[in-house]
């Protein structure tokens, strides 16, 4: 019976993953392709840059205030006499690990709040949407100085610090899409066929909760390296490691004297969210199916 | 007057795509008299609406354009007209009412306020006197109890009833030609019997020529006297009504007809199985090619509507088919 | 009757709670199925037709669990499906598979067609994995799709084949029961034609029963062996295909049928159309007679006072209306 259904005949389509059609898309985005050499070219610096040049950037290697390009040092020396070149390249690593951390706190603590509350509904969403709020409501970077300044200033408790007041917009995505994708037949579908709870969150919505959470946490990344130096150019940074915003903050008061001891991390800072911004922007484009249709 | 109402002749719309540009309307050319209820029937993206929106000058910014061909409206040629001239008209003369009532209507005002602001800009009544006109249209198309309704939004009002208020607005400026692109699709089948119904004798007071975009054979039948049948930017067939559902000449036609299982005077046990048209609507890509565009799905295809774009064939006065092979459909 | 109905439905109710106004902490209820019952018989297909607002949707949801009811029985083969739970619940899922309306967001957009066709199968864990795959096979084959399709996403589909994957995923636990929730109303008409046929064809290869709900008499006269009308969450009129579309008896399921546009002309001639001016009432404050009282061209005192129960006619035809006698005469 079935065999007398005619199969139209056409050309074979490769089967394209919506996520291999939205590489394409993002290729064709030159401010993203632009933003994505760059960051994996400081990712490729910090990680190969401290064992290549090997100066300690916390040693005093040459006179106080030496300016770039002069007596050998590429970037210049510090207040201390320390190397810049080694301080860039020890503080890409620091800068990017706690950056990376911290938004990986965010996403994990975003998306698990966010998950349960457009899931279960009803009085758990009304907790965890509550507790969203009051820390939504908080001084981000107060709190967090609190944190450091109770607990220490030590690499985990700064990536924790900031992944905790910067959770809520994560979870109010996360809850959002939550909510529409839930109402979709096919999830209806994947419970007509005795999907479980669980798969249905976590193998069902959220894959498909994901591209806003992508974009998001992208963006995460960025603003977390400028909390990160915000906490350091207060001094709140574990003094053992070397970062951007700490290289900032202790030259600080020479900013007049030896205005690129200041504005060389900072063009690094500057350059490295920026190019996490486009890829973000990229990102968004090449994920939201409304766009992609034009 | 003499000569028909509207005269559209050899139209050509591209369209700008990914792809490349595509003749989304290719060489259409129909005439719609004073009053007469004309009808085009398809599949979506067989540029019915597009037809429409080529007509009322609101083809989408920067990819659509009228490449060729021209529209003659009361004499005057839209494809040359000026913007400011098109706005005129499309307040005045020719008006549109759309699938979905509830995104047609701006939320924030009453139905009233809308209704009066199209009488104030396009006619210059007084606000007192456009009020009291926005009332009495809501009468016009039977919305009851109109002095209370008229201040209500959207909102607070169903969907056939909101499809009204657009017609109101629509017929506010008491336009030559209505165009109602598939206007009863997102309602319920008794409200749409209710909106024909209205249309219908609207038609009758006003003298209005309604051009009705639908893909429901069934609604031509009960609305227009005749339709014409488009598909992939091409008009397939035209003719009067009761002649092309009595004997399409085109297999599309045919196809469209048969392919709904209908409600006939008197069901019996018998129900044979509906018939097919293999496939899809070509893509955009597919539009511009010297061949049948039906063929792939065509039952009757041979070598010559591969290669070949078929001529228009006249039966009798009035039905036209562009198929090589309609005399023998 | 009772031996060979497949679906037993009795008194389902299906209420959702309302806030409404300033009234705090008071819940009124909107009852969108109030106290309906039906069966189906093994083989068949029983179409539910309504309006927007009628109910058919949540009763459809309702009897497959994906709404929770009120009150009622909803028994398969037998077995009380409203009572289970949990992991029985779970496994009994498989018996009652949906087709939906909507091609475009019926299908994980993240899974390839097969994965979607496969769901069922790897949630319920009752076929060895081992053989799954065969039974994807069959079905891609039994609904018209290419075996090398099996590997592409949905969006690489057009809207029919999408509802081809739609329904090959609803056949493969092979229930016994396939509600089809509007299942071609999202489709252009000619493709219709091709997801008819093949639900019709499925039914005799398959020997499915169907719970088909529409909006479309003209897909549902083509599809079902009997119909049950549907107005504000009631059934008011039951009967087999034949009877009622040629002997409607309901004022309401007249007009309803009068109201389709038809190609036939001998039909549009021979048909006086029956206006039903107005809207229906305010569902969550349901005035207490019959409910189509208010539009009803031949309404009388009784039927706003009192609200007519669904009565068996000759024939098994049910209708439910104070002005229709046991002679089966249409008070029209």
């Amino acid at each position: 019976m079935s065999d007398t259904v005619k199969v139209p005949e056409e050309e074979v389509v490769e089967a394209r993953s919506p996520f291999s059609e939205a590489w394409e898309m993002f290729r064709k985005n030159h401010a993203a392709m632009a933003g994505l050499v760059v960051l994996v070219l400081i990712v490729v610096a910090a990680i190969i840059g401290p064992p290549l040049y090997a100066v300690d950037p916390f040693e005093m290697v040459w006179a106080p205030f030496s300016p770039p390009g002069v007596d050998g040092f590429i970037l210049g020396t510090d207040y201390l006499g320390r190397d810049l070149v080694a301080a860039l390249l020890g503080g890409a690593r620091v800068s990017l690990i706690i950056g990376l951390a911290a938004a990986f706190v965010t996403v994990a603590i975003g998306v698990t709040v966010g998950a349960l509350a457009g899931f279960y509904l009803g009085w758990v969403e009304e907790v965890l949407m509550r507790i969203t709020e009051f820390f939504q409501v908080l001084p981000t970077l107060l709190f967090s100085m609190v944190i450091v300044a109770l607990f220490g200033a030590s690499l985990p408790m700064i990536t924790f610090a900031i992944g905790v007041v910067s959770w809520p917009p994560v979870a109010r995505i996360t809850r959002a899409e939550f909510l529409r994708i839930r109402e979709l037949e096919y999830v209806t579908a994947s419970r007509a066929s005795g999907a479980k709870n669980f798969k249905l969150m976590f193998s069902v919505i959220l894959p498909n909760a994901l591209p806003p959470i992508i974009v998001q946490s992208a963006l995460m990344v960025g603003s977390a390296i400028l909390f990160e130096a915000g906490l350091s150019f207060l001094g709140l940074t574990d003094p053992n490691v070397v970062s951007w915003g700490q290289v900032i903050g202790s030259n600080r008061q020479y900013i007049l004297d030896a205005p690129y001891t200041v504005t060389i991390p900072g063009l690094a800072i500057f350059v490295t969210v920026l190019a996490i911004s486009l890829v973000g922007d990229g990102l968004n484009d090449a994920l939201n199916p409304k766009l992609r249709q034009r | 007057m003499s000569g028909p109402l509207l005269k559209v002749e050899n139209l050509r719309i591209e369209l700008t795509t990914r792809d490349g540009i595509a003749p989304v309307i290719d060489n259409l050319s129909f005439e719609l008299n004073a009053g007469e209820n004309i009808s085009f029937v398809g599949e979506s993206g067989c540029g019915k609406s597009m037809t429409a929106l080529g007509i009322m000058g609101l083809l989408p910014e920067k990819i659509g354009r009228i490449a060729s061909g021209s529209i003659t409206f009361d004499g005057e040629d839209l494809t040359a007209a000026s913007e400011a001239r098109l706005k005129e008209i499309r307040g005045n003369d020719i008006s549109m009412i759309f699938q979905e009532p509830m995104t047609s209507l701006n939320p924030v005002y009453t139905v009233g306020e809308q209704i009066a602001e199209v009488l104030r800009r396009h006619q210059g009544l007084s606000t007192a006197q456009a009020w009291t006109k926005a009332t009495e249209l809501l009468d016009a198309v039977r919305i009851p109890n109109p002095q209370a309704r008229v201040s209500d939004y959207p909102f607070q009002m169903s969907g056939g009833q909101r499809q009204r208020v657009m017609i109101a607005i629509a017929l506010a400026c008491e336009p030559k030609i209505l165009i109602a692109d598939e206007p009863t699709t997102a309602l319920d089948v008794t409200v749409q019997a209710q909106i024909f119904d209205l249309l219908r004798d609207l038609q009758a007071e006003t003298g209005t020529a309604i051009m009705l975009i639908t893909h429901d054979m069934g609604a031509v039948a009960e609305m227009s006297e005749r339709m014409i049948v488009m598909y992939a930017g091409r008009k397939a067939e035209e003719g009067r009504v009761d002649e092309v559902i009595e004997h399409a000449r085109h297999p599309y036609t045919k196809g469209l007809i048969s392919c709904v299982p209908h409600i006939m005077q008197t069901l019996t046990e018998e129900r044979h199985k509906l018939t097919e048209i293999e496939g899809i609507v070509p893509s955009l890509r597919e539009f511009g090619r010297n061949n049948c565009l039906f063929a792939a799905r065509c039952e009757l295809v041979e070598d010559r509507c591969l290669n070949e774009r078929p001529p228009e064939n006249s039966f009798g006065k009035t039905q036209k088919a562009a198929c090589w092979r309609a005399e023998e459909v | 009757m009772a031996d060979n109905a497949l679906l037993n439905v009795e008194n389902l109710t299906v209420r959702f709670s309302v806030k409404r106004g300033s009234s705090w902490g008071r819940k009124s209820y909107l009852y969108a199925v109030d106290d309906i019952s039906f069966q189906i018989k093994r083989g068949e297909t029983l179409a539910i037709v309504g309006e927007s607002g009628s109910g058919k949707s949540t009763t459809a949801l309702a009897v497959a669990r994906l709404v929770p009811a009120h009150s009622g029985r909803v028994e398969l083969d037998g077995e009380d499906f409203l009572a289970l739970e949990d992991e029985a619940l779970r496994q009994a899922r498989s018996k009652i598979q949906f087709i939906f309306q909507d091609p475009y967001s019926s299908l994980n957009p993240r899974l390839r067609a097969e994965a979607i066709v496969r769901e069922p199968l790897d949630s319920l864990k009752a076929v060895p994995e081992a053989d799954r795959q065969a039974i994807v096979d069959r079905l891609f084959k039994a609904v018209g799709l290419r075996k090398e399709q099996q590997r592409l996403f949905p969006h690489q589909f057009s809207g029919g084949q999408r509802q081809r994957i739609g329904i090959a995923r609803a056949l493969v636990t092979q229930p016994q029961l396939v509600i089809c929730d509007e299942p071609v109303s999202a489709l252009d008409v000619a493709v219709q034609a091709q997801i008819l046929n093949l639900l019709r064809e499925l039914q005799s290869e398959f020997g499915l029963t169907y719970l088909f709900i529409s909006h479309d008499l003209g897909v549902v006269q083509h599809m079902c062996d009997s119909i049950a009308v549907m107005y504000m969450g009631k059934i008011v009129e039951h009967a087999d295909r034949l009877s009622l579309f040629n002997n409607p008896l309901h004022p309401y399921t007249a007009a309803l049928l009068s109201a389709v546009p038809s190609v036939d002309k001998a039909r549009r001639e021979a048909t006086k159309r029956i206006l039903i001016p107005g809207d229906p009432p305010d569902p969550i404050n349901p005035p207490k007679g019959c409910r189509f009282a208010n539009r009803c061209p031949v309404a009388q005192a009784q039927c706003r006072d009192a609200e007519p129960p669904l009565r068996d006619l000759k024939g098994g035809h049910r209708v439910a209306c104070h002005l229709v006698g046991d002679d089966a005469v249409s008070p029209l």
